[in-house]
């Protein structure tokens, strides 16, 4: 195979004369220039993202488990709680949360993955700033993250939430900050781990601990103290609960039920509003961007 | 020292060196893997840098390619300063690395892509130039399949053909051939040659073939982090003196006699056969059957290779520099392991 591509060398481009040579000139760094560059690997995570299809299915199989087997399974217990709404409703804003937050760590993975081999060398010598690389791939991260859960938004009427637009818009944006805010926190973490595998376990250190702090899977009322303090310092309690909110306004039930599944999030006493919680994730995001700018800009 | 550099011209203006270095060291803890280099490589030059593993050779490229902080001394590439014009530097350079850095999910055309982007090539010569560089290594038939299923050889090409993309006035390749057949090996040495023809480029390379240091027109001999020496393979060769000379004839004790008393060389016999070193061989051959005075049968003249240049200025071969060398950096991988806090 080498041996013939190389024979077609000298026939490739026959005594091309010089002056057809293409020259091609590197100008000085611009902001459009940075933009590029932001835009080339955030293209780069999308065009990897497409082409590998296991991992849209693999990444998919724990939702879609928690979802339907485990809210199937549970509901038979927990029917007398739930005041007549599906458990699977109740828990599928949470599922979502789980679903693009594995995604979105994957993707922030990608660049230990890089420095394992070697690709992030070719991006880290490029005449482009540090943060442009960083950027693009925490744009890249949270768009991939976002068609993930695009997938698990597709199943909302099979487990009762019904296709609206306010709602659907909504969960849309929300889980997209989330991606965001994930995948900074994945690459924040991930640019100081040279090795896969200590990856790997550090993720699975965090997420679980995380998913199941956060009250997707139970409302985040009445908890044992300890237990409230750790949920309210969960980043992921202030996706899931602006979510839950959003989907409980658009189900017609109970007012009881709503008290006991929905109770919103409090601070001392006083109810977050859903903006703010928004606010609490993208700002949460911001913050671990700029980290993760700075110490990729501090390695050599 | 540094303000004879930046008063230096740049190579924009056809003059100027493409490299020069000043005193360059690199350490790392107690380690010193540079040592304090100076050189200058010429514009269009082929320059090797050749040594063993661990010599200091990938290290030096580093620095220069603004991959790492010099400890001291200065250096300048394509008339940029490595430390102060980081930028300016990476804009002109284009980098072949000793470990394969491209993304394998991606085809060859999307490689090449992403790296015209990532150095802002104008949108409209991308296509262009992809395909001319894709021609030149002989993978423009295959620039649209994952680079996964590329063999060595062909990811070796199109790694160069890349670092061409964004046309640098000076490319490193750091060990270009290593872990290559040789006849790969070879259609590398091919394309070098080739784009140094074509393209109006400064080329800097290491590697620890001998034979290959052949091709460059200047090389630097490193070893434990110095220079020690520094000509074109030919000067360097002949600064080791002499040629061989081996010579067949009816009476070798009688011609080995004559041999001293006529030229006051010491000859002796090796593998069945006349053997000595003479400076110039070929010119001394037709004196040598004009003067010896006994019948010659068989005459051949071998030119000292690098390996005897290198055992001249190192004192050992550089398969026994390898395994020195290759403790000594086991030594600095523990140092770096154990001593860096990162």
């Amino acid at each position: 195979m080498t041996g013939t591509a190389e024979r077609s060398v000298s026939t490739a481009v026959p005594g091309a004369p010089a002056a057809e040579l293409v020259r091609v000139h590197v100008p000085k760094r611009t902001v459009s220039s940075e933009l590029r560059a932001i835009r080339i690997v955030w293209r780069r995570e999308l065009i990897r993202y497409m082409s590998d299809r296991l991992r849209i299915v693999t990444t998919l199989v724990q939702p879609l488990l928690f979802l339907f087997v485990l809210g199937s399974g549970l509901q038979r217990l927990s029917s007398a709680g739930t005041h007549g709404v599906s458990l699977k409703t109740f828990i599928y804003p949470g599922i979502l949360c789980i679903s693009v937050m594995m995604t979105a760590m994957f993707s922030a993975a990608s660049i230990v993955w890089d420095r394992e081999f070697g690709f992030l060398r070719e991006m880290m010598v490029a005449p482009v700033r540090r943060s442009s690389i960083v950027i693009g791939k925490c744009l890249g991260g949270a768009s991939v993250a976002g068609l993930q859960g695009v997938i698990v938004i597709a199943l909302a009427p099979l487990v009762g939430v019904p296709y609206n637009v306010v709602l659907i818009g909504g969960i849309f944006l929300l889980q997209l900050l989330l991606a965001f805010a994930i995948t900074a926190f994945g690459v924040m973490i991930a640019v100081r781990i040279k090795q896969m595998q200590s990856f790997m376990g550090v993720m699975q250190m965090v997420v679980m601990p995380m998913f199941f702090i956060s009250g997707a899977l139970f409302p985040a009322a009445g908890l044992p103290v300890w237990l409230t303090i750790l949920n309210r310092l969960d980043p992921l309690t202030y996706a899931v609960d602006p979510m839950r909110k959003l989907v409980f306004s658009h189900l017609t039930i109970s007012p009881l039920a709503s008290k006991a599944l929905n109770p919103g999030v409090t601070w001392f006493g006083w109810h977050v509003p859903a903006l703010l919680e928004a606010a609490v994730i993208v700002l949460l995001g911001l913050g671990m961007l700029a980290i993760a700018i700075w110490e990729f800009s501090a390695t050599e | 020292m540094s303000v004879t550099l930046s008063a230096m011209p740049t190579t924009s203006d056809g003059s100027g060196p493409a490299i020069a270095v000043r005193g360059l060291t690199k350490t790392f803890g107690e380690i010193q893997a540079v040592r304090g280099v100076d050189f200058e490589v010429a514009l269009r030059e082929v320059f090797g840098f050749l040594g063993p593993n661990g010599a200091g050779k990938t290290t030096t490229i580093n620095m220069l390619c603004t991959l790492a902080k010099p400890t001291s001394g200065s250096a300048s590439v394509a008339g940029h300063d490595i430390v102060t014009e980081r930028d300016d530097v990476r804009r002109n350079i284009g980098l072949v690395f000793q470990d394969p850095t491209l993304d394998g999910y991606l085809t060859a055309a999307q490689n090449l892509r992403l790296h015209a982007e990532l150095y802002g090539v104008q949108s409209s010569l991308v296509a262009p130039r992809m395909r001319q560089v894709l021609e030149m290594v002989g993978l423009w038939g295959r620039k649209d399949t994952p680079v996964a299923t590329f063999s060595g050889g062909m990811r070796r090409r199109l790694e160069i053909a890349r670092g061409l993309m964004h046309s640098p006035r000076v490319l490193f390749l750091d060990e270009p051939t290593i872990g290559l057949d040789p006849q790969t090996r070879r259609s590398i040495w091919t394309y070098i040659r080739e784009l140094k023809e074509r393209e109006e480029i400064t080329i800097f390379m290491t590697t620890h073939y001998m034979d290959e240091a052949e091709w460059c027109d200047r090389i630097a001999i490193m070893d434990h982090g110095l220079i020690v020496a520094l000509d074109s393979p030919e000067t360097l060769k002949a600064q080791v003196g002499t040629d061989r000379i081996t010579i067949r004839t009816s009476d070798d004790d009688a011609a080995i006699a004559a041999i001293a008393a006529r030229f006051g060389i010491e000859a002796r016999i090796a593998e069945g056969a006349i053997t000595f070193g003479v400076p110039g061989g070929e010119q001394f051959v037709p004196r040598l059957f004009a003067e010896l005075g006994i019948p010659i049968e068989a005459v051949s003249v071998s030119r000292p290779t690098l390996d005897d240049v290198f055992m001249s200025y190192t004192g050992t071969t550089i398969r026994d520099a390898e395994e020195d060398q290759s403790k000594h950096r086991n030594r600095v991988m523990m140092q770096m392991m154990t001593g860096g806090r990162r």
